[in-house]
């Protein structure tokens, strides 16, 4: 059961105080998008073997929506961050740099 | 023959003796003893059966490993199957019965399978599957049910209690052996928060029994003092029958402590589930030694060699008057000498090693103790119990050169350190060719929520099998630990550890080394669920060459021991039999909990009337007093119906719609969702939630509305009133609340977080009647104080006022068909209210009505019922709703998701009524087969029930059916299946079954 700190209120809390809710950073595709647009923000998901950047709910607590970047293979939380954002901040992307190198970057 | 010595036992209480009873019989013990101690000191080998054979089960273990002597506990609703004998311990009045033998554990029937061994090989049950299927459903499975299952499953309720605690603190210490002592004892010096775990009610682990000095002196003084210094540490918590049980994601681990297990006479919970969070786990979980693959090592009076020292030592007990001693290792000579210094007979030690020249195997000798090295056990004479060996050479196939008369033999194959904690969270473990065993690797050890690790070991689970060399691992794992979260470890030298030296084990995975097949077929790997080293090979030449694959293939460590004895040396045999290293065949996975704990220590006190929290309406009382018959709505629970005496369920119901059509019913709807959307941007967001234009709305009015998920799928529907400019009061279903105000926050919070629109789920602030029939308005009339005149109030509006004296809302609106009015007050005045509402009424026939009347009344109007026309892959359209979707909107939630091909196809199933030829009503989901079979080869369909009534108004079966272009083939009949009878002809016909004009609410 993962620990989260939810950014709004600052409490760390165990994951069931919070909800899960998929990948971050999605872009909606609305009418008069194409098809190939539209399946991409619907069903296509990067799940990725590491560097994860994903959706939360304080639901149990002050009810926000944060985003939490996080290795999916060692669980390993990176940083929190308001969910207002269309990419991940400069300090937590500063962050996965110091402990993964290797990273690809977002987008 | 197994008995008590006249003097002894290090935890027994000679003065203080336990009454029992094992299959009936009386018994008894002391108090200290364990179950087996208690039954093993009464001369009981035979303790159980072997689940595939039935083989003759004796003792092989002392403790949590031991896979034979499982029984059932206690009585009535205190019974319990499958409890380990070597841990339960004794108390007065102790209830145990043996299991899986019939008609009893001394003349059992299904050791018949035992003469039909050779038909029932690895692989048995998974072969049986590919036979024809009558074989399978007529002959197997029966056989196989009847023989199968461990112990029986208890019939009551469980009579005791169980709760759980939640931890927290630095240093988590799982494990109370020296190393785990000394573990704790550094961690709480340094002012960290430690929490001590021990499976047993005793300290100390082994050493006590081994023999081993600490500071100059026995081992129980060193114990007894660091259990004093912790015990006097308000920053340690010490807790004893406490199981490590499994270890999760960032640091969460479940403790199992068995409270009252050993004194059911006290008024304390049975089981408690710890529930902890630490910033580092430190498992000290010792080691288990592994039996000897030789011909007949199930045989009992079989037994682990340090089981025979602790039987002796701890509890004064012999398992048999002449022990043989086989073993690989120095270890074991340690029992030996126990059985000796007891005053027992040891005719010879087996050594498999060419030499034993060690500290140990010198004392053997001079305690003039015979000691055979190169040599080990061809096969065990014996067939309920041990009456002698055969002895052989290791190197060579098995001839018997020579047998010695014997009751107990005691085998060492090594040992194991028990990974089993360090492993569940992904540690990483390491083979040790020197000592034959995987110990945790410390490089790759699980990682908590910062990246670093959060688990160390300590002691003979770190692979630091000597008593000296485990302390010194203790200590220095321990300071690293201290060091990664910042706390300052004191500068004390570990305790002086004095054990004798031992020398390196060989390796043993088969005795001897050239056994043939007819030996190995005799020789146990699993003891409970019989896998045999011949399984093994037979699973390798079959290709299984995946440990995994083996594993479920031969059910080789599938038993609820789950493996703890026989992992090690089940994959060895395959790596053998494969002719690849160990480590290159690796390890099944070990999952959590390390032993069984009870469901209910899980469940906790959540079970009865607090497994969740119950919602209740304003009213629930009065429901409650006045004959409701409750159905579960989410959390809430709704009166069905109101039964009358003498009433059956249905005939509540048609009197409940005929009442309400014809007079006055009553409905609590105060479960209704009630979400208020107000702020400068209400309009442009409500526009977005809704699939019609909801902005064009005037302050006064009502209007119904969908909700439809990116997709397209409908996923709520409701009437939205607006309240003000600014604000809408948007009305959800009952089981909606909740996630439709997640919904409308994910949108604000996520995409459109400039918007300024404010949210709030004002479901429980408000009683919601609705107050319908003919006569609704005459009673409000006589309530008084608000105008609810045709005029003032027509159809889809709404007011307040103060209505015979309540503030409240009064909501134009209906579900029924009738002349309806929903009215919301303040839920404080509900109560009272309702009941104004039912006094007012009884002039006007007025009768509360369930949910039920709801539904029929609703179905007979033709209305969706969301999760009954709805199932998340259905869009507005397939329900003929699409007079509620805004072709002018630029953009909706679902918008795009119905402009795909699919959605638009004509050859969607479509919303129709159904009208069976014979009047009767369809069963709920029944399926209208079509022509031809589908890709898999089942036969098509061309529709299915969505809603299903009787209609009391009509007096006949009415339905709603989602159909193939059902709208198209209005007339039409089409069979719908029907379990056990031939296949129902239905018409398609309008859904709207009543008053399809409207004319009775538009009064
Ligand atoms: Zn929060």
């Amino acid at each position: 059961m993962l620990l989260l700190t939810c950014p709004n209120c600052g409490v760390t809390a165990e994951e069931s105080e919070f909800h899960q809710g998929g990948e971050a950073h999605l872009r909606r595709a609305g009418p008069g998008s194409p098809d190939d647009a539209f399946e991409g923000y619907l069903f296509t998901r990067r799940n990725p073997h590491g560097v994860h950047f994903e959706r939360w709910r304080h639901v149990f607590g002050c009810g926000k929506w944060f985003h939490a970047a996080r290795c999916t293979a060692t669980l390993e939380v990176f940083g929190t961050y308001p969910a207002q954002t269309t990419e991940p901040p400069a300090d937590i992307v500063a962050a996965i740099r110091a402990k993964r190198p290797d990273w690809e970057g977002f987008r | 023959m197994s008995t008590r010595l006249a003097t002894g036992g290090r935890l027994i209480d000679r003065s203080a003796r336990r009454r029992f009873t094992f299959d009936g019989r009386a018994h008894e013990g002391y108090a200290g003893d364990t179950l087996a101690s208690a039954l093993l000191a009464g001369g009981h080998t035979l303790l159980g059966r072997s689940f595939k054979y039935h083989r003759p089960r004796g003792l092989v273990a002392s403790g949590a490993e031991e896979p034979n002597a499982l029984v059932g506990l206690g009585a009535g609703a205190r019974f319990e199957p499958n409890q380990r004998a070597t841990t339960t311990e004794l108390f007065d009045g102790l209830q145990a019965v043996s299991q899986n033998a019939w008609p009893s554990l001394d003349w059992d029937v299904g050791v018949v399978n035992n003469a039909f061994a050779r038909f029932l090989p690895a692989g048995f049950y998974y072969k049986m599957f590919m036979h024809p299927r009558p074989l399978w459903k007529h002959l197997f499975e029966p056989f196989i049910r009847r023989s199968a299952g461990l112990g029986r499953a208890p019939s009551e309720r469980d009579a005791d209690r169980y709760e759980h605690f939640y931890a927290f603190c630095d240093v988590l210490v799982v494990g109370g052996g020296i190393a785990g002592l000394q573990a704790a004892l550094a961690a709480g010096r340094a002012g960290a928060r430690v929490i001590l775990l021990e499976q047993t009610a005793h300290w100390g682990g082994r050493s006590p029994v081994d023999g081993v000095r600490i500071d100059g002196g026995p081992a129980e003084a060193w114990i007894n003092a660091a259990v004093q210094e912790l015990d006097g540490m308000e920053n340690v918590t010490l807790r004893p029958r406490t199981m490590g049980a499994g270890v999760y994601d960032h640091g969460y681990v479940l403790g199992y402590e068995r409270v009252g297990d050993h004194d059911p006479a006290a008024e304390v919970p049975r089981h408690r589930l710890w529930r902890i969070r630490a910033a580092r786990l430190i498992t000290a979980t010792g080691a288990l030694e592994r039996p000897l693959s030789f011909a007949g090592n199930d045989v009992p009076g079989v037994m682990l060699a340090s089981a025979v020292r602790d039987y002796v030592v701890n509890w004064a007990v012999s398992p048999g008057d002449r022990t043989v001693v086989v073993t690989n290792n120095d270890d074991a000579y340690r029992t030996a000498l126990a059985l000796k210094s007891a005053g027992l007979e040891v005719p010879a030690i087996l050594d498999a090693r060419p030499r034993a020249e060690g500290e140990l195997p010198e004392m053997a000798r001079a305690h003039g103790i015979r000691v055979e090295t190169g040599k080990g056990v061809a096969k065990v004479r014996g067939g309920r119990h041990v009456t002698a060996v055969g002895v052989c050479a290791q190197a060579g196939e098995g001839a018997v050169l020579e047998e010695i008369a014997c009751d107990a033999v005691a085998m060492s194959g090594g040992w194991s350190p028990v990974v089993h904690l360090w492993s569940h969270c992904g540690g990483k473990l390491e083979w040790d060719a020197a000592q034959a065993l995987f110990r945790p690797d410390p490089d790759r050890a699980p990682t908590g929520h910062d990246g670093h690790p959060f688990v160390a070991t300590a002691g003979a689970a770190s692979g630091a099998l000597q008593a000296d060399r485990a302390m010194a691992d203790a200590d220095e794992n321990m300071k690293n630990v201290l060091q990664g979260i910042g706390r300052k470890s004191p500068s004390r030298k570990p305790p002086k550890v004095e054990s004798a030296e031992e020398a390196p084990l060989a390796p043993v995975w088969q005795m001897p080394q050239g056994a043939g097949p007819a030996l190995r077929a005799k020789m146990w790997l699993d003891y409970q669920n019989d896998v045999k080293v011949s399984d093994v090979r037979l699973a390798a030449q079959e290709g299984y060459e995946s440990v995994e694959h083996t594993k479920r293939y031969t059910t080789l460590g599938m038993a609820t021991d789950q493996g703890k004895l026989s992992n090690i040396n089940g994959l060895a045999t395959l790596s053998q039999a494969l002719h690849e290293e160990i480590p290159q065949v690796g390890t099944t996975t070990f999952r959590p909990p390390y032993t069984p704990i009870s469901m209910a220590a899980i469940a906790g006190e959540a079970r009865g009337p607090v497994f969740q929290p119950l919602r209740r309406t304003p009213m629930h009382e009065w429901h409650e007093a006045n004959g409701a018959d409750w159905e579960p709505v989410g959390q809430w629970r709704r009166p069905y119906c109101y039964r009358r005496a003498g009433e059956s369920r249905r005939d509540a119901v048609h009197r409940e719609v005929r009442n309400t059509r014809n007079a006055l019913g009553l409905l609590d709807a105060s479960t209704l969702g009630k979400i208020m959307v107000s702020g400068p941007d209400a309009e442009r967001f409500i526009d977005m939630l809704y699939t019609g234009k909801m902005s064009t709305l005037k302050p006064g009015k009502c209007r119904y509305g969908l909700m439809c998920d990116e997709n397209g799928f409908l996923m709520d529907d409701g009437v939205c009133a607006r309240l003000d400019e600014r604000s809408f009061l948007c009305h959800t279903t009952s089981g909606g609340a909740e996630r439709i105000h997640g919904w409308m926050e994910d949108w604000l919070q996520c995409e459109w977080w400039d918007w300024q629109v404010h949210v709030v789920n004002l479901t429980e602030q408000f009683a919601q009647v609705a107050v319908v029939g003919p006569n609704a308005r005459n009673l409000l009339e006589r309530l008084g104080g608000i105008d609810v005149s045709k005029e003032t109030l027509p159809f889809m509006a709404w007011t307040e006022g103060t209505l015979g004296g309540f503030r409240a809302r009064v909501f134009r609106i209906s579900f029924s068909g009738e002349l309806s009015f929903e009215i919301a007050v303040p839920a404080s005045e509900g109560r009272a209210f309702w009941e104004r509402l039912v006094e007012a009424g009884e002039g006007f026939g007025a009768m509360p009505y369930g949910t039920e009347a709801l539904h029929v009344m609703r179905a007979e109007k033709g209305f969706i019922m969301i999760g009954d026309e709805t199932d998340g892959t259905i869009i507005p359209q397939d329900l003929g709703l699409d007079w509620a979707i805004s072709k002018k909107k630029e953009d909706f939630l679902g918008k795009r998701g119905m402009e795909r091909v699919n959605m638009t196809s004509p050859d969607r199933w479509k919303l129709v009524g159904l009208e069976t030829l014979d009047g009767s009503v369809l069963p709920d989901g029944a399926h209208a087969p079509a022509e031809g079979l589908n890709a898999n080869g089942q036969r098509n369909t061309q529709g299915r029930v969505t809603s299903t009534y009787y209609s009391p108004t009509l007096g006949r079966g009415i339905a709603m059916a989602l159909v193939h272009r059902g709208p198209e083939r209005m007339g039409e009949t089409i069979a719908f299946n029907v379990p056990g009878r031939t296949p129902v002809k239905a018409k398609i016909v309008e859904p709207v079954f009543y008053d399809p004009k409207g004319e009775r609410q538009n009064v």
